[in-house]
């Protein structure tokens, strides 16, 4: 829906009477709601019948948002016609004109889909607060349905890049497997060294990938219930740094390590763990060989702060922006034989936001970047 | 003996770019790689390749198509071939991007998926340059 047609709310007035058509119209025309927090206005416009049956031929054509509907009527009646709206599910909503309101005829009609009741005689004081009320609920309705929809393109987006991700790893490794299949390359083993251990490098890339999904997929889900207790970050890091060691070795990076003893906060010790190892296997993959990555923590009256620092290639301002996107993987030259799944920063952003926390990065090109988080140390959002 | 036609084959995966200009190469033709949009746009501003074959997806999603766009500007009657690993299973097409999206203006020559055989690519080729 084009965002223009927000602001038009179509009616039908289906009465038989002539002066009580031309009595709505004459103050909806006019008529203007506002909703100054949607930066929105909403009018009216408005068409007329004055049977049943011409009002079922304009369903067909031209459905108008709403329909405000006598119930007594020369041919097929109101509530007939409310029958037809709802049992073809057209999105209409219907508020029903009455003169002799019955019980039973309000029990009816409320039951087949109707929205609100005038009764005649009406003032032009009822009509307008009847219909800013039907306004707001559509309105409501639409913005909600446009939601909806737009959370379907970013999943379609995610899964068509996922998609893609996926397929790039598999084309490289088949199309190695067939050079092999071919002897393009001739007869003797010695010559498939290289390609056999880009395959490898492949695998290990996806399934690098693989694992990163599953972490980004139980994030916040109901799959992998979060459990809260006291972890001490320091202990964690330490873990981390533990673990990612080998791979600093192999790039002669020193790793220095600025924490208190015990830094204590409410989380998932798992979740925590993710943050520092991404962090980290981010500052040793990005840096140069030699460099350094500094890790410090601290405690400032509830308020943790966490920064992992590198000496490595940096990062542009305008890569910057795009950094904690999902399968953002930035094309920098220099990291062109890093693996990385594209998906490693937007799992620590997603957790860092579900513990109520912050996440930055400051970098300069060449000289190295830095990544800050805070975290609150009392309670984490979304606590179960 | 005649002078090799030359191939730019524009891709950022490292390893799909190895093999396609192996295949290519043998084909008989001269490639020149680039690993992406910006890498090629300065190639192309200083030489005319016989045919281009470039990925999609690079730096951004799209790249391949602008690549395309400024390729065609520069040489209208350059033979451009776009191939990508987009998946029809998402039930992205390139019928989608290109009729649905802002990139109805891109004209390709043709668009090949990934995964595509020797053989395959080779008569592609071979039909686009009239050979």
């Amino acid at each position: 829906m084009p965002p223009d047609d927000n602001e038009i709310i179509r009616v039908l007035v289906v009465d038989d009477e002539p002066g009580i058509r031309s009595g709505i119209i004459r103050v909806l025309d006019k008529f203007q709601i506002d909703f100054p927090y949607l930066e929105r206005q909403v009018h009216f416009e408005v068409s007329e019948v004055d049977t049943g049956e011409a009002a079922l031929e304009i369903l067909h054509t031209t459905p108008p948002d709403i329909i405000l509907l006598d119930n007594v009527l020369p041919g097929i009646q109101g509530t007939d016609l409310l029958k037809i709206i709802s049992d073809r599910k057209l999105d209409i909503v219907v508020v029903m004109i009455t003169s002799h309101a019955s019980l039973d005829m309000a029990v009816n009609a409320t039951r087949l889909g109707a929205f609100d009741f005038i009764s005649k005689p009406f003032t032009p004081a009822e009509l307008r607060s009847s219909m800013e009320t039907i306004a707001k609920h559509l309105f409501l309705l639409r913005i909600t349905r446009s939601m909806t929809r737009e959370g379907r393109q970013i999943r379609y987006q995610f899964l068509s890049m996922l998609s893609h991700e996926l397929k790039a790893p598999i084309n490289a490794i088949e199309g190695y497997l067939m050079m092999i299949r071919n002897k393009e390359f001739g007869a003797s083993v010695d010559e498939y060294q290289e390609i056999v251990d880009r395959s490898i490098q492949r695998v290990k890339g996806m399934r690098h990938l693989i694992m990163d999904l599953l972490d980004l997929t139980r994030i916040g889900s109901d799959t992998r219930p979060r459990t809260l207790e006291n972890v001490n970050l320091s202990q964690i890091v330490a873990l981390s740094i533990d673990t990612l060691r080998p791979y600093a070795i192999q790039k002669d990076i020193a790793i220095k390590l600025h924490a208190p003893d015990a830094i204590e906060m409410l989380a998932d010790a798992k979740e925590i763990e993710i943050i520092f190892n991404n962090l980290i296997s981010n500052a040793i993959k990005y840096n140069r060989d030699g460099g350094q990555v500094t890790i410090n923590l601290s405690d400032n009256a509830g308020r943790i702060t966490i920064s992992v620092a590198d000496t490595g290639i940096g990062i542009s301002e305008e890569d910057q922006q795009k950094l904690f996107k999902e399968f953002v993987r930035l094309k920098n030259p220099k990291a062109r034989d890093v693996n990385g799944s594209g998906l490693g920063l937007s799992i620590v952003k997603k957790i860092v936001e579900l513990n109520g926390g912050v996440i930055q990065v400051r970098s300069e090109p060449d000289v190295g970047s830095e990544f800050l988080v805070e975290l609150n140390k009392s309670q984490a959002q979304g606590a179960q | 003996m005649e002078k090799k036609k030359v191939v730019l084959l524009v891709d950022d995966d490292p390893d799909y770019l190895f093999q396609i200009k192996m295949y290519v190469e043998k084909m008989g033709f001269e490639v020149h790689s680039c690993t992406g949009q910006k890498e090629a746009e300065e190639y192309l501003a200083g030489s005319r390749p016989d045919l281009c074959l470039f990925d999609l997806m690079m730096e951004n999603d799209d790249s391949g198509f602008i690549l395309c766009y400024k390729a065609k500007r520069l040489y209208p009657d350059l033979p451009v071939i776009i191939a990508t690993a987009v998946a029809s299973e998402t039930g992205m097409s390139f019928e989608s991007f290109v009729e649905g999206g802002s990139q109805s203006w891109i004209k390709a020559d043709k668009y090949l998926e990934k995964g595509l055989r020797a053989d395959q690519l080779h008569r592609e080729i071979e039909k686009l340059l009239k050979l």
